[in-house]
């Protein structure tokens, strides 16, 4: 896991370091002399070797220095910290409004199998995972916002639990979630038929317990394993994702944050952007990875 | 053997032939390409052609519509209307699908060969599947799009630098899926009847593996094209794609998002081409899988 972290690092580091443009003529400015960019470039170390630069960043890394932004001098680990909770209330929003819709629809779809009501729902799941989730904010955007006048159309000052915030990010969240709930759905599908099937199931329905039991008490706790390792990936698809959201929905958030770096070229910021959002990827997938472990001791860490 | 082998396509296409969702998708993206490739001449004018004077008119359905002034803005021979620069959008919409689908085609492809040849290698080549496949996973740290934005980043934005990122951003995918088949394919019995009859390592690798995995391999890219399309139509939202003036469908999007209060038809009309051509591509992808690898259904 470190590795991963340490060569993620890397690859960020390493691609930006081949990027085009001069990084010292860029914090000197345009009017800056030849003397002006030639002591920025001494002052920032980037006169050094590749792998000396890149064992400074990691060593500022280390004690959460991640540099200044080009475009506002300020230091960047300030200005993500600022944005990054509105990322994550996005994120974790939208992996609710998954859970909520996705996971009982899987199991109601596995109830189902081969019904009116399975094949609708599977439709529906493929429409969801072809739509660009870009676009799917802009319509509920024109429904909810523009024409029904119901919802913000855009924006983000509080977070989901209290009601102002509720209502700016159901839009954003539901949009993003799409694909999640889809994913869910599959999963629970295939996980409740699989459980569906096995003996231990035959021996509580013979038992003669109630349908209702057999279902939520014995098949839906193993039914949820593989939707947990679901879990990790889209956090972290969600998280990519919200990016595109964030820019639909006006959200200011760390995609806005890294889209506008990317566009005026304020590598730093991109830099860290990013690596800010591989990282925590890389953290709930071995967290979900520990959790796993712990729900089901079939399976050991390795 | 190879007699063997054509019927077992053979059965597969009459299976595809029967289904008839899948022969309707196929139908539907046929249709479409042709529709795009024969653009010059079925585009009623030049996708970049600016007419000031016919700013946002609406298209065909303002005939009927109630509002007098509404349907006298609709200027006959702009079927969907025109957008903000008086740009005709039937003809973007033609033209932008070429670049889409071909940045969506090219990209999948080039993805599919990298990850691949990747794959193969990693599944056949103990010694070289640990470093191969830790690189892979370091690549599948970036969730999402992120992968691309960053290469977009380094690169800048041009339609050929986008095709780059996404071919790159689908390669682990595709080797993880290739070299998982790999390791199954190489346990068979016949492999090692190849290989004890004394077939060098490329002949095995490229001759039978890459023959038997095929079916995955048709399946994967299918289902590979949607996501590049939407991927593609994203980076191009984002303006991090396909540059200002040519038409792309994310592109397109993203400029009538700032006309949608006055003229909506300019976010739907792209946004339902996108959502038509993935989803043909995604229910092709299911049907082939179901009908040439029942195994990676779950």
């Amino acid at each position: 896991m470190l590795l991963l972290l340490l060569g993620m690092s890397f690859i960020v580091f390493a691609s930006l370091y081949i990027a085009p443009g001069d990084p010292a003529q860029m914090v000197a400015g345009v009017a800056a002399t030849e003397q002006d960019i030639e002591a920025v470039r001494i002052s920032l170390g980037l006169d050094k070797p590749f792998l000396v630069q890149y064992g400074i960043y990691l060593k500022n890394l280390l004690t959460l220095d991640l540099g200044m932004s080009y475009t506002t001098r300020q230091p960047i680990i300030q200005e993500i910290a600022v944005r990054l909770p509105f990322t994550i209330n996005l994120a974790v929003a939208a992996i609710l409004i998954a859970i909520v819709i996705g996971i009982p629809l899987g199991i109601l779809t596995a109830l189902k199998r081969d019904t009116i009501v399975d094949n609708v729902l599977t439709t529906t799941s493929l429409f969801a995972i072809s739509m660009p989730n870009f676009w799917l904010g802009t319509m509920l955007i024109l429904l909810f916002s523009v024409k029904l006048g119901l919802l913000p159309s855009g924006g983000m000052t509080h977070f989901f639990w209290t009601a102002t915030g509720f209502k700016q990010v159901i839009l954003p969240a539901f949009a993003l979630s799409t694909s999640t709930i889809a994913s869910f759905m599959r999963i629970g599908r295939s996980a409740m038929l699989d459980v569906l099937q096995s003996d231990y199931i035959r021996t509580a329905k013979s038992k003669g317990l109630s349908q209702k039991v057999v279902i939520f008490i014995h098949a839906l706790r193993n039914a949820l394993i593989p939707l947990l390792t679901q879990l990790g990936t889209s956090f972290g698809g969600l998280l990519g994702g919200a990016i595109v959201t964030e820019q639909v929905f006006v959200v200011n958030g760390l995609g806005t944050y890294l889209i506008n770096a990317i566009n005026s070229r304020n590598y730093p910021v991109v830099q860290s952007t990013v690596l800010v959002i591989a990282a925590m990827f890389i953290i709930i997938n071995l967290i979900v990875d520990i959790v796993y472990c712990l729900v089901d001791p079939r399976i050991s860490l390795e | 053997m190879v007699n063997n082998r054509q019927k077992q396509w053979k059965t597969a296409v009459n299976k595809l032939l029967r289904n008839k969702l899948a022969v309707l998708c196929f139908a539907v993206l046929i249709v479409e390409i042709l529709l795009v490739l024969l653009a010059g001449v079925i585009a009623p004018y030049q996708p970049e052609a600016v007419d000031a004077s016919i700013k946002l008119a609406p298209g065909f359905w303002a005939q009927w519509s109630k509002d007098p002034i509404e349907a006298a803005k609709y200027v006959p021979g702009h079927l969907f209307g025109t957008d903000h620069l008086g740009r005709d959008v039937l003809s973007r919409l033609l033209y932008g699908g070429r670049i889409s689908l071909a940045v969506g085609f090219c990209s999948t492809a080039m993805g599919l060969f990298f990850g691949v040849i990747l794959g193969m290698l990693a599944g056949y080549y103990p010694k070289l599947d640990n470093i191969i496949m830790r690189f892979m996973d370091l690549l599948f740290t970036f969730p999402g799009t992120l992968l691309a934005m960053l290469i977009m980043a380094m690169l800048g934005a041009s339609t050929f630098n986008a095709m780059l990122a996404i071919s790159i951003w689908s390669i682990p995918s595709f080797a993880r899926m290739i070299r998982g088949r790999v390791l199954q394919i190489k346990q068979e019995d016949y492999i090692m009847a190849v290989k004890s009859l004394g077939a060098s390592d490329f002949r095995i690798i490229f001759g039978h593996i890459l023959q038997n995995a095929l079916p995955l391999i048709i399946v994967i890219a299918t289902m590979r094209m949607a996501s590049s399309l939407i991927s593609i139509s994203t980076l191009s939202y984002l303006g991090m794609g396909v540059p200002a003036p040519a038409p792309e469908w994310g592109s397109m999007i993203a400029n009538g998002k700032n006309y949608m209060w006055q003229r909506p038809s300019l976010i739907v009309i792209p946004g339902i081409a996108v959502i038509i051509t993935v989803i043909c591509f995604n229910i092709l992808g299911d049907k082939l899988r179901d009908i040439l690898d029942p195994s990676l259904k779950d």
